[in-house]
């Protein structure tokens, strides 16, 4: 794949698919979430309009798994591909770029456990898309502190990679968009943590 | 005199040929004001012997211009990538770590071949071809403010620091690296060299071309030319969005 001719296409489509779809999604899926701080029983509402779109099959193979496991397997090829560096060279973007290697990681193995631990459930064994199916598994403290490093792990990742898409694709060319944005996708970094991290807790 | 004057404290990584090991050697040169890397590297050449007191071989380098615009004397000294003719001994803490270039295979010593970055250059046609059977006569006009930026990309020297301090330029890579993608910027933007641009950008399109790059933005905090390596990689990342959208959509 990666010696062949459309090595720029997939990059290109890498680059793309974390923020539409997958990152829209995220953002949803977090906003849908954070209704659980409202009560359980709003909650309850809010991921059963999820639950029972029109077309729900189609919309989570090509909105969701497809798109969202594309970006996955493809990013670890090239998270492995890159000799991280940051011993030498401590500047902050140098950082910045590990963590979404690190960060890329973290969020494929944390959406793998947590698409098992819910959709899997859902699907195959019967148990029920509601507050308790939640409550249940962050009740264990262990899994909540994995469930709060995962969420602040994929916004992090969504983030910087709106910031790396706005280059990858040229829209910030200059060194001062470059930075504008960097300040942007920084704020939406701490805004969605936020909401995600209080959403987890309300289960708890 | 030679015995208690002050000294300076090199500690290299040398290797006899290609092929073989890198060991680290250490050597005390005598202290004069205004050296440089190369000079002391001299002093070892007229005196081969390491701290040890033991009768050593001469450090191998490459060096050309020793004025910082030939690029040939790039090594890794105290752990960032930089000529050493402009590495000031005044200016370095000691003792002086001096490394080959990692990311290029080493002849010997501190000597390392760069070729990679001129087949590179090749691949991405980094020229503006004008050879012909008649004289085609005088060019376009270049705008005086496209010149006054294009003269810093023209800065590039080859050095290698760039591609030195990449997170993404290494074995398991095929990523060619920041300099001869800024060079791709340079020539579309001349207005001759833009008569060939769609040639360019198709090959900055192929395997370890422009969406190779990572963005850790190391190239531009190491270019000892100050080149706005970032600006002309996200620029290019422009230029071949567009081109690939004309060349699916048709350009007219």
């Amino acid at each position: 794949m990666e010696r062949g001719k459309n090595q720029h296409l997939y990059r290109k489509l890498h680059s793309l698919s974390g923020i539409i779809p997958v990152g829209v999604f995220l953002t949803v899926h977090l906003f849908v979430n954070f209704t659980v701080t409202w009560g359980m029983d709003a909650y309850n509402t809010a991921a059963n309009v999820m639950v029972h779109l029109p077309f729900k099959y189609f919309l989570e193979a090509f909105i969701i798994f497809i798109p969202l496991y594309f970006h996955a397997i493809y990013g670890m090829y090239i998270a492995f591909q890159s000799k991280n560096n940051v011993g030498s060279y401590g500047y902050a973007r140098n950082w910045k770029f590990f963590l979404q290697r690190l960060t890329g990681v973290i969020t494929f193995i944390f959406v793998t456990w947590h698409i098992w631990e819910t959709k899997v459930q859902v699907e195959f064994f019967g148990a029920e898309a509601n507050y308790h199916l939640m409550a249940g598994i962050v009740d264990n403290p262990i899994s909540l502190a994995l469930y709060i490093v995962g969420i602040v792990g994929s916004v992090y990742h969504f983030a910087n990679g709106i910031w790396t898409f706005l280059i990858t694709w040229g829209i910030t060319v200059s060194p001062k968009s470059q930075k504008f944005f960097a300040i942007v996708t920084f704020g939406i970094f701490v805004v969605l943590s936020i909401i995600g991290v209080r959403a987890i807790l309300g289960f708890a | 005199m030679a015995g208690d004057s002050k000294k300076i404290h090199l500690i290299i990584t040398r290797q006899k040929d290609a092929n073989s090991q890198p060991y680290q050697e250490e050597f005390l040169v005598p202290y004069r004001s205004n050296m440089n890397i190369i000079s002391a590297l001299m002093e070892i050449q007229k005196n081969p012997v390491n701290a040890q007191g033991k009768e050593s071989t001469p450090v191998i380098w490459e060096s050309v211009c020793l004025e910082e615009v030939c690029g040939a004397c790039s090594m890794v000294i105290n752990g960032k990538p930089r000529q050493a003719c402009s590495s000031l001994i005044d200016q370095l803490q000691q003792p002086i770590k001096i490394a080959p270039l990692s990311t290029f295979p080493v002849v010997r010593d501190l000597m390392v071949d760069r070729q990679r970055m001129f087949d590179s250059l090749k691949k991405v046609k980094a020229w503006v071809p004008i050879d012909g059977t008649y004289d085609l006569g005088a060019g376009p006009r270049m705008p005086e403010n496209t010149r006054q930026w294009a003269y810093e990309l023209s800065k590039c020297m080859t050095c290698g620091c760039c591609l030195e301090a990449c997170p993404n330029v290494n074995d398991h890579s095929p990523f060619m690296g920041p300099a001869p993608l800024s060079q791709v910027r340079l020539f579309n933007a001349h207005p001759t060299g833009a008569m060939h641009k769609d040639e360019r950008l198709d090959a900055i399109m192929g395997e370890g071309g422009i969406t190779t790059c990572g963005n850790s933005q190391n190239c531009v905090e190491v270019c000892p030319k100050g080149i706005p390596l970032t600006t002309s990689i996200a620029h290019l990342n422009r230029q071949v969005t567009l081109h690939s959208f004309k060349n699916f959509f048709g350009n007219f």
